[in-house]
């Protein structure tokens, strides 16, 4: 009885679109309007009245307390949970008429318990979604190993795995690989590094950050680390009960202008170091270069210059780029003076993402 | 079942891609294994030295002697395969449904259905099905359905319910159908306590398959009786021997079975 599902007039109505948004790999718009859910026997809504429009390509965080609604915002646009009210469009359609099956196999999911199937090998997990779309076996095999790879996952060693024969960082690899698989141009995860140890949270990150760069899909990332948000997010919406938007902003603005007492207090301690972090050593002013100082390069953050300043206690430290050349110094002053005017450059710096 | 089967194959082909552990364990394994056959075969030698050792009378001469042991050892059997096959053919899917239906009521039903087909005594259900129906090889049959219907329901269900939560979100997050989410994820991951449900089933038929001799039904319980009504004990001695012995080895192949179908990464 549920299968039949995939085979009423009302999909094939939507295939036409399903396979557009999928030929646009780089990533689609997607809106939420209005978009509410109440559950029965429950007075108040779980998300109450959620509007948002994410551009085609963006990384946006939710980020807000446990229960706060934000993984069901999250769900309905998979509708894995089914919006009470509103409307949810991808790429300008609306996919509340569509198929839910048939829509969830052209977005990638993410969830922090994996969920892995652990009867399959890693290969054929992978394969999954591309198996439901009639792939042919050569294309899945191939299409396997580039994703492992992409995943620095080694196929030769990993496709033929069961999944309970790897660490807890690899297995979520592979679980951003499996929803990959297809290629979808819209992601959704939901806290997919919550789970690990810091250490591999920090590679898993970074990792995904290059891979985005590389992929450039439209994802809703939801986490209740704001540290993570800040560091992966090109927009955060902070989220408050019934998935109210507290702030919807890149980070560097948040950090600098927090919307309410709310966001400060989610935003904790030391803004200004966090704010540091986000504003690469090429966008800030230099001095000149100072004699026997200890060096730093042209790609790292105002962050690790404090850092460098503070561990060695030089009042200055050197600036070089790529090819060790020094371009001039840095000093606690002109740390202080980016913070203080800094509006601007972070903006830039945001501007270049 | 087909199910089942269709995971089957494919794990068939798994088993060859990864090695086995240690060589102690396998060694422990191995003597596992071989423990209940070995067992079972020492018995049944020393019950053959000791009834060959033994001048019979033209009663038990008419009882213990290959055809007729071969005949009721057969009807037992039939009758035991039987039930238990039809015991998953109607257990399992009901499970299923129980499982699916995720309401309440349907679950009480069925669990109450089940627990007082296993709770009422055998006996009783075989002789009243006889006064009411008829006596034979189907009324057995029913009443040992009916006995062994609950831990076949019970682990399917249980089997079910067990599989993670995460698996089961991934499973639907990445648009497979609800069908298709029992057929590929749920069942095989849930085999291996519907497969321990069956084996149960399956040894509970073997003893309670005995009773079938009051309702004319054959089997092993017509030694067991006869040795009892004309008091010769070594027929009733071979019987229970016999009934003990189909019990351990049913047991054992259908934990070899298990043990292979078992889905690889498990």
């Amino acid at each position: 009885m549920p299968d039949s599902t995939t085979d009423t007039p009302a999909v094939s109505t939507n295939t036409g679109f399903l396979s557009a948004i999928s030929q646009k790999q780089r990533g689609v718009s997607i809106e939420l309007d209005g978009v509410s859910k109440v559950y029965p026997g429950q007075p108040e809504a779980a998300v109450d009245d959620f509007s948002m429009r994410i551009e085609p390509g963006e990384l946006v965080m939710f980020v807000g307390p446990s229960g706060c609604g934000k993984t069901t915002t999250m769900k309905m646009i998979n509708r894995i949970i089914e919006p009470s009210n509103g409307s949810i469009r991808i790429d300008g359609t609306d996919i509340l008429s569509m198929d839910p099956n048939q829509l969830r196999r052209h977005i990638g999911y993410v969830i922090q318990q994996i969920g892995l199937f652990p009867h399959l090998t890693i290969a054929e997990n992978i394969g999954v979604v591309p198996k439901l779309l009639g792939w042919s076996k050569s294309r899945i095999a191939d299409r396997v190993d580039e994703l492992l790879q992409t995943v620095q996952l080694d196929p030769e060693q990993f496709a033929k795995r069961y999944p309970k024969q790897l660490s807890g960082g690899q297995q979520q690899r592979a679980g951003v690989a499996r929803a990959l698989a297809a290629d979808p141009p819209v992601m959704l995860m939901d806290e997919p590094f919550g789970a690990t140890d810091p250490i591999t949270r920090e590679k898993l990150q970074a990792e995904f950050l290059r891979l985005q760069a590389d992929i450039g899909k439209t994802i809703i990332f939801v986490t209740h680390d704001f540290d993570e948000a800040i560091k992966l997010g090109d927009r955060i919406a902070v989220l408050s009960d019934r998935s109210q938007i507290e702030q919807f902003d890149t980070p560097a603005r948040i950090l600098a202008n927090p919307a309410n007492e709310y966001v400060s207090s989610f935003i904790g301690q030391g803004a200004a170091l966090k704010r540091l972090a986000l504003i690469p050593l090429i966008d800030a002013p230099l001095r000149p270069a100072v004699d026997g100082a200890p060096q730093i390069t042209l790609q790292d953050s105002l962050r690790d210059a404090l850092n460098m300043l503070v561990l060695t206690g030089a009042a200055a430290v050197n600036v070089v780029d790529v090819d060790h050349r020094v371009c001039g110094s840095i000093t606690n002053a002109s740390i202080s003076a980016v913070l203080n005017d800094a509006q601007p450059v972070a903006f830039a710096a945001e501007g270049t993402r | 079942m087909s199910i089942v089967t269709e995971t089957e194959v494919s794990l068939v082909d798994d088993l060859k891609a990864v090695p086995d552990g240690s060589g102690r364990r396998r060694y422990g394994r191995l003597a596992r294994i071989a423990a209940a056959p070995v067992v079972v075969g020492f018995v049944l030698l020393a019950t053959y030295l000791w009834i060959a050792s033994m001048q019979l009378d033209s009663i038990e001469k008419r009882t213990l002697n290959a055809d007729y042991l071969f005949a009721r050892i057969s009807e037992h059997l039939v009758l035991t395969v039987a039930a238990s096959a039809l015991v998953a053919i109607l257990a399992i899917p009901a499970g299923i449904a129980v499982y699916r239906s995720r309401s309440k009521v349907v679950h009480t039903v069925a669990f109450g259905l089940a627990n007082i087909g296993q709770a009422t005594p055998a006996v009783g259900v075989v002789i009243l099905l006889a006064i009411v129906w008829q006596t034979g090889f189907a009324t057995a049959l029913v009443a040992l359905v009916a006995y062994s219907f609950l831990p076949v329901l019970r682990n399917t269900l249980i089997g079910l319910e067990q599989v993670d939560a995460g698996v089961k979100e991934a499973a639907r997050g990445m648009g497979m159908t609800y069908s298709q989410v029992l057929r590929r994820i749920e069942l095989p991951l849930a085999s291996p306590v519907i497969l321990a449900g069956l084996r149960t089933a399956l040894v509970f038929c073997v003893s309670v398959a005995t009773i079938a001799t009051f309702i004319n039904a054959g089997g092993l319980g017509d030694m067991i009786v006869n040795g009892l009504k004309l008091q010769r004990f070594p027929v009733l001695f071979v019987g229970a021997i016999l009934v003990a012995a189909i019990a351990v080895l049913i047991d054992w192949i259908a934990g070899l079975v298990e043990e292979f179908v078992k889905p690889r990464g498990l």
